[in-house]
């Protein structure tokens, strides 16, 4: 058994604990906005949070999240109103999408910690998230536009 | 108003209407389809024919004839619809259409999508759907209020009879309407009167793709399902000779280990066990015939192939003698890889199987022909299987295998878990699993005459046919020449008097496949690389030289001029940085791209900005267009810098992403794209961008560093200032 947080709720998993975190959360918990796109952290597409630390949940096993908290995209917010879902909206960055969880993931602990990111900000903090669909430079607009919406938040 | 699963449609709806255009539109009503996700999009609604559904609530739902991979027509099916419905956008919502004929692609003749075709072939029916749809509310407002119908307008999902004051919902029109014969004949708006179509529109599936809740095939659960993984042959064509599943069994929650056609099935309660199933399964292999095959022998092969010209694709004037009296004449070889299509959502297919009828959910571009190859698999008329067609995680054409070979895989299994079962790819599972964009080898030689313009031209390609042994053989390979081989170079818009094209195909066992952009992913590059070449050797402009060839392709013509432009083409650049151009006619779009890329010392390619013009006629939804050039673009730079597929004793080498890289957003360029406007039908966007930027990037790399690039992916090595000289 393992005992953790997702998105603020208390969990109790009965899978070997050598499983990783991804299959734990997609089939498991039923949570399938986190995706498998390699299982070697080679593309992202599995990328929540842990602690508040990107993480790629393919090669986690689950006994390492004990007792601690996960956040995946559903827990991102509960109405697509994370400065990040609106810019995403707004500038209609996805295509088939399959990436998408993964990369507003890593973008959402790139802003965290840096709440004005340069394009190498960016660069640095989202190489490790492929999209074969080539959404990368709405993907670089997008997280400008996010802080952009984040500083007017603050500003209120 | 759930039905069950496999109840046979009821012909509700009978009519062969002659639209504008002479499409011909049978349509008949099949009933809701069941399954996950289905029941509850029927509730209260009310379908007026098998493309929409109005809801009592006001909802309005779109029947999807074509898949959602990312290229947007979950939204450009529902503008077209809505364009002549005028139901309010806001209540629009989108569903995937059951297997059934009156689904087909309208030129196909079977359901599927690909080759850019949406747009084009769906322009007429799914306004005329709409027409139809929103006629018959009009005509139930107009019986109700007994007024003449022609004296009723629409606006937002209402019916008006402005003289007296009278309004009325759809909804609440819905189920009135539902009674009454359609119309035979509608009048579609002129572009003029459009409202909705050329205007830059959020795409519906956005929101549901930001938080999580986007259902791909690899989402779908079903109760009681088990998860399988197989072990395939590690040779294409071999065979399984024994296996020993005594370990693999041992692993908790490891159900069966069976044998199936594709390989042997590790079937377990869950993906994790299953797949620690396989990696303890030891299975002996018949190698088969393919055992000793390496991309280096057939490289050298190819090039040995293309000395004697082959089965003739297209011959204009007698560039033979044109070429022997040229004032000059310039040879080149370009060789191109195996390509994997590499999709972010590895292959799925989730199956269904009871003794009389077989669900099946999977993201898949060829519902008709993976429906009739599950059949034969599941041993049921094809009416009794149901293909329920999830989003997409990218398609790139494999996901419209001409042999059905994951979900034919898939229902093989079924037969043996003896329970809903998914069958789950791997990454690995994926590159090593074939069905790969051909590797090709181009071989040019162009006569120049004393101004220094081409008179000649002579092209002979050699790679392996994609179509052959599909079902699409008897009208796409002509004389012994597949036209997707040769599309691109065949059908050259430049004005060269004499021109041979011609075609060898060599019989490989690799199993090959349409890649985004098919033939025109190695012409676009080795024509228009070449086409740079001739005018270097002829002392001219690419640019310049271009537009002289061109100069009866007033669109092509528009779009290189319009790249040119926006990309200063002549301006001095920042010293290390070079300018390319290429221009290519695919997918009936014209598409022209200017690349500026610079060298490092160790040879590294950087890409800085990509110019993009594109006049794919009448537009739908500009902002599709433009992300649809956005992501061609990437598509093509990842194959330009970075993939190849190649085997050595005829073992795949490449595994996951490390060592088939993926462009990434820190080498991805500032992009533009310009769009011509045109009042022409609609053509493709899904793949029209990809073919010129490999060419557009080499050129520019030649124009920076003097050295041409006659072989993908650019090699660092190639380029780095200590390797080779100036050609």
């Amino acid at each position: 058994m393992t005992n953790f947080f997702v998105n603020g709720k208390a969990v109790q998993v009965d899978a070997d604990p050598s499983t990783p975190l991804l299959w734990v959360l997609r089939e498991s918990l039923g949570l399938t906005g986190t995706k498998f796109g390699c299982g070697m952290a080679l593309c992202g597409a599995c990328t929540v949070h842990l602690e508040g630390k990107a993480i790629r949940s393919c090669v986690a096993p689950v006994s390492r999240v004990e007792g601690k908290h996960v956040t995946t995209i559903e827990g991102l917010s509960a109405d697509l109103t994370h400065p990040l879902q609106k810019a995403w909206i707004e500038l209609d960055v996805p295509q088939c999408g399959y990436c998408q969880s993964g990369q507003i993931m890593s973008a959402a602990v790139l802003l965290a910690e840096i709440p004005r990111p340069t394009d190498k900000d960016i660069d640095e903090a989202m190489s490790g998230n492929i999209c074969r669909c080539g959404t990368y430079p709405r993907i670089r607009q997008a997280i400008h536009r996010a802080a952009d919406l984040n500083d007017g938040r603050r500003a209120r | 108003m759930s039905a069950p699963a496999m109840v046979g449609r009821r012909e509700f709806l009978k009519t062969g209407a002659a639209a504008g255009g002479g499409l011909l539109v049978s349509w008949y009503m099949p009933l809701p389809s069941a399954g996950a996700g289905k029941a509850a999009a029927g509730e209260n609604q009310v379908a007026l024919n098998a493309f929409v559904r109005i809801g009592t609530d006001e909802s309005v739902t779109v029947i999807a004839s074509h898949s959602e991979m990312g290229q947007g027509v979950y939204t450009s099916l529902p503008m077209l619809l809505n364009e002549e419905l005028e139901a309010d956008w806001s209540k629009i919502g989108v569903e995937a259409a059951p297997v059934d004929k009156v689904y087909n692609h309208p030129v196909f003749g079977m359901q599927m999508t690909g080759g850019s075709t949406t747009s084009p072939a769906e322009w007429e029916r799914y306004r005329k759907m709409g027409a139809l749809a929103r006629t018959m509310l009009v005509a139930a407002a107009a019986q109700q209020w007994k007024v003449d119908a022609a004296s009723c307008q629409v606006e937002k999902g209402v019916v008006l009879h402005r003289a007296t004051g009278r309004r009325a919902t759809y909804g609440s029109l819905a189920n009135a309407a539902a009674q009454l014969t359609p119309p035979a004949e509608v009048k579609l708006k002129d572009a003029k009167s459009f409202t909705l179509i050329g205007k830059p529109t959020r795409r519906l599936d956005t929101p549901s793709k930001t938080n999580g809740s986007a259902q791909f095939g690899l989402d779908v659960s079903l109760p009681g399902m088990l998860t399988a993984v197989v072990a395939r042959p590690p040779v294409f064509g071999g065979k399984v000779a024994k296996f020993d599943a005594s370990e693999a069994l041992k692993v908790p929650g490891v159900k069966a280990v069976e044998q199936v056609e594709s390989g042997v099935a590790v079937i377990a309660e869950r993906f994790w066990p299953a797949k620690l199933g396989r990696d303890r399964l030891v299975v002996e292999w018949d190698l088969g015939p393919n055992a000793g095959m390496s991309t280096e022998q057939m490289t050298r092969d190819f090039a040995e192939q293309a000395k004697s010209p082959g089965a003739i694709a297209k011959k204009t004037g007698d560039p033979e003698s044109a070429l022997k009296t040229a004032a000059k004449t310039i040879t080149a070889e370009y060789d191109v890889p195996y390509l994997a299509h590499a999709m972010m959502e590895p292959l799925n297919c989730v199956v269904d199987l009871r003794a009389d009828s077989c669900e099946i959910w999977t993201g898949t571009q060829f519902e008709t022909v993976d429906r009739a190859n599950a059949a034969q698999v599941a041993g049921l008329p094809p009416e009794k299987v149901q293909i329920h067609t999830t989003l997409l995680g990218g398609g790139f054409g494999r996901r419209a295998n001409p042999a059905s070979d994951f979900v034919r895989e898939a229902v093989h299994v079924a037969k043996v878990a003896k329970a809903p079962v998914k069958v789950v790819w791997t990454r690995e599972d994926d590159l090593q699993g074939g069905w790969y964009r051909p590797m090709w080898h181009d071989r040019f030689a162009a006569g120049l005459d004393a101004n220094g313009e081409p008179v000649a031209w002579t092209h002979t390609i050699v790679g392996q046919s994609i179509m052959q042994g599909t079902l699409f053989e008897s009208f796409m390979i002509k004389n012994g020449v597949d036209g997707t081989s040769v599309e691109g170079a065949a059908d050259l818009l430049y004005g060269i008097p004499n021109l041979q094209v011609d075609l060898h195909s060599p019989k490989i066992g690799v199993p090959v496949q349409w890649w985004r952009s098919v033939g025109h992913s190695h012409t676009g590059f080795s024509v228009e690389a070449f086409l740079d070449e001739v005018a270097h050797a002829g002392g001219k402009d690419p640019y310049e030289l271009r537009r002289k060839l061109l100069a009866n392709q007033p669109r092509m013509l528009a779009v290189l001029d319009l790249a040119a432009q926006k990309a200063n083409w002549g301006a001095k650049l920042p010293p290390g940085v070079g300018r390319g151009i290429a221009g290519h006619f695919s997918f009936d779009s014209y598409v022209a791209q200017v690349v500026e890329a610079s060298v490092a010392k160790d040879g590294a390619v950087r890409v800085h900005r990509v110019v993009c013009a594109v006049d794919c006629g009448t537009v739908i939804n500009p902002d599709t267009v433009k992300a649809q050039m956005e992501g061609g673009i990437v598509f093509g730079l990842t194959a330009a810098l970075k993939t190849e597929i190649t085997l050595k004793n005829g073992r795949v080498e490449q595994t996951n992403f490390h060592d088939y890289q993926m462009l990434r957003i820190f080498e991805s360029p500032k992009i533009e794209v310009y769009i011509v406007p045109s009042s022409a039908n609609p053509t493709g966007v899904g793949e029209p961008g990809v073919p010129p930027v490999a060419p557009a990037l080499a050129n520019a790399i030649f124009a920076v560093t003097g050295k041409r690039i006659r072989r993908l992916p650019i090699r660092g090595s190639d380029l780095a200032e200590n390797a080779g000289t100036k050609s």
